[in-house]
């Protein structure tokens, strides 16, 4: 184990310290995003005509590099970890706001006429209802989401001491130490994995009402379109 | 009472769903909506609860115009049936059939209280309370989608083909069902479908739409069988209308036949020396109840050797449409009579059949029409 967690001190942090960085710092953003795209969701859905514009502006934030939002960003917030979430936050939305409506869009016609038929109103239908129902999609894009910004913080680590466990990286170079690299990636990815685990358990805990997957009963559309939330995230990006 | 009066439907690139359309929907009765698509009967259903505004006219539910209350207010106060139950799928049963009440502001105890009630009401297992919408069949499911509209005690309700989606069997159950519980509640009941067979068997009152909104005609269902109002309304009720209008015929006045029906025990030679032609006989137990036909002259009295006597009817309750058809499948061409006990009362054949459907029809010819078609109506489901 000698030289995979004995951290240099100019980290300020121990190994356990930096994991709650790297955890606060990748998901306080989607937590963040996912209040953002719930009501810009809804409103996609609602006005169908806004949802084009709107999916093009969180594709083009997302092609942005975070480094280059960094350079802007430096000015007003500095060194700081809000520097690191402002963009991981942005990035979120090109999963989060699909997902969001595509989960409303899930709902049956059927179900939406028999909630407006029995005098259920509007806001009421959205948060009772439509909302609900919509939680397969919303997690599978939440899941999707929530693995990148884990990977993503790592970048903070270019703008000084803001990186997680991507410090690691920049501090196994400085010192020619790799395992410290070793232990930076290992990590990270033990942490997304733990991570969606908690998801894929949360989704089951509030989804009592879906059919068990992988039988051919029931109303399999809902998961359907989820699982399309999820692989529709454009690669590759920042 | 709901009055539709003079209601049209337009849309926007002018085409017409509603067509100037009055009717008048008596309270304590099912009124059925029959039509082609496109004839505009989800529609008016929907302008009733106001889920599609008038383009103009007036609906008055007794005498109040329906847009004088707040639209929320108004849909509580009327049941919603939908095809495929439209269940909240992320509720439970229970749940499901409580939504209404809880809006209406009961504590969530009492509205559970009421649901379970209501599960009973429909035919539903209590077991299935806390079970999920996926977990139900389609049949079970549209009994919820009932339960839940009956939660508040609506003295409305409406039901937009509410079984079409579910097999002849199970709608056939449902369709009892409903007819049951209409005995029992006496709401007024709107009731959208595009099946006539549908219509006849469930509606008090049946308004036949043709496509563009118009009213074809708007009359009790053995009205619309003996004079259908025009080609549309005839051919819209297929090739069969006559043998269906004996539906609406009762079996009591039917001239059954005693003398071909003895008891096991009797003396077989003596009667067959009667009738050398030996037609068969009906052989019942001691208790009455039949046990099957029997040639009198070659019979030996093994009840193994008797003849299935197939389906039977029971007077006063089955229609004369079901003593012909059982006097069809009958392999002497004779149906069995019997009372409500199952003890046989006679015999009839397709020629008693006949004639008593001659008697009903010159009797009617000399009533009202309306009101023997409406006391008969439900005669012989």
């Amino acid at each position: 184990m000698n030289g995979f967690f004995d951290i240099p001190s100019d980290l300020q942090h121990s190994y356990g310290g930096l994991i709650a960085i790297h955890l606060q710092e990748a998901l306080v953003p989607v937590l963040v995003g996912l209040l953002l795209a719930l009501p810009i969701g809804l409103l996609c859905v609602h006005y169908d005509w806004i949802y084009g514009p709107v999916l093009w502006t969180s594709t083009v934030l997302y092609a942005i590099p975070s480094i280059a939002f960094f350079v802007v960003l430096i000015d007003y917030t500095g060194l700081s970890q809000l520097t690191v979430m402002i963009p991981l936050c942005l990035y979120s939305l090109v999963v989060l706001v699909p997902a969001v409506v595509d989960g409303i869009r899930s709902v049956p016609e059927e179900t939406n006429a028999a909630a407006s038929a029995m005098g259920i109103g509007l806001a009421r239908r959205y948060l009772q209802v439509q909302l609900p129902i919509a939680v397969p999609a919303i997690m599978a894009g939440l899941r999707v989401a929530v693995a990148s910004s884990i990977s993503l913080v790592s970048v903070g680590a270019l703008i000084g001491n803001q990186g997680g466990l991507g410090n690691l990286l920049t501090t196994a170079q400085l010192y020619g130490r790799p395992r410290l690299a070793v232990t930076s990636v290992v990590t990270t990815a033990a942490l997304a994995i733990v991570i969606d685990a908690l998801l894929v358990l949360l989704r089951r805990v509030l989804t009592p009402w879906e059919p068990p997957s992988g039988g051919a009963a029931g109303r399999s559309g809902a998961a359907t379109t989820a699982e399309d939330a999820a692989t529709r995230t454009p690669e590759g990006a920042s | 009472m709901i009055a539709i009066e003079d209601v049209s439907k337009r849309y926007a690139d002018g085409t017409v769903a509603v067509d100037r359309l009055s009717l008048q929907i008596p309270n304590h009765s099912i009124t059925v909506l029959v039509g082609p698509s496109g004839c505009g009967k989800t529609t008016t259903l929907r302008m009733i609860n106001r889920m599609v505004e008038p383009s103009g006219g007036t609906i008055r539910v007794d005498g109040e115009d329906i847009r004088s209350r707040p639209v929320n207010a108004l849909r509580r106060s009327m049941g919603y049936v939908i095809q495929n139950a439209g269940l909240f799928q992320h509720r439970t049963i229970l749940d499901n059939i409580a939504t209404v009440p809880r809006l209406l502001g009961w504590s969530k105890q009492r509205a559970r209280e009421r649901a379970a009630e209501l599960m009973e009401r429909v035919g539903l297992d209590p077991a299935m309370a806390r079970r999920y919408p996926y977990q139900l069949s389609g049949g079970q499911q549209q009994r919820v989608g009932v339960a839940r509209a009956l939660a508040a005690d609506p003295p409305i309700l409406l039901m937009d083909e509410p079984f079409s989606a579910v097999d002849p069997v199970v709608r056939r159950g449902l369709q009892e069902e409903l007819l049951r519980i209409q005995g029992e509640l006496g709401k007024a009941i709107v009731f959208v479908t595009h099946d006539m067979d549908e219509a006849i068997t469930i509606g008090d009152r049946i308004a036949v739409l043709r496509t563009g909104g118009k009213l074809a005609q708007f009359a009790t269902p053995d009205e619309i069988l003996s004079s259908p109002a025009d080609p549309f309304v005839e051919q819209f009720l297929g090739a069969d209308r006559g043998i269906r209008g004996l539906s609406f015929l009762s079996t009591r006045d039917l001239e059954l036949d005693r003398s071909r029906v003895f008891p096991v025990g009797s003396d077989w030679r003596e009667i067959a020396g009667r009738d050398p032609e030996g037609t068969p006989v009906l052989v019942t137990d001691a208790d009455g109840k039949p046990l099957g036909w029997a040639d009198p002259g070659a019979w030996d009295g093994d009840l193994a050797d008797l003849e299935p006597y197939g389906p039977s009817f029971e007077v006063g309750r089955d229609s004369l449409r079901v003593a012909l058809d059982r006097a069809v499948l009958s392999p002497t061409g004779l149906a069995v009579a019997v009372d409500a006990s199952g003890q046989v009362l006679g015999v009839a054949g397709q020629e008693t059949v006949a004639a008593a459907i001659r008697v009903a029809r010159q009797r009617r010819a000399a009533d009202t029409p309306q009101e023997t078609a409406s006391a008969s109506a439900k005669a012989g489901r």
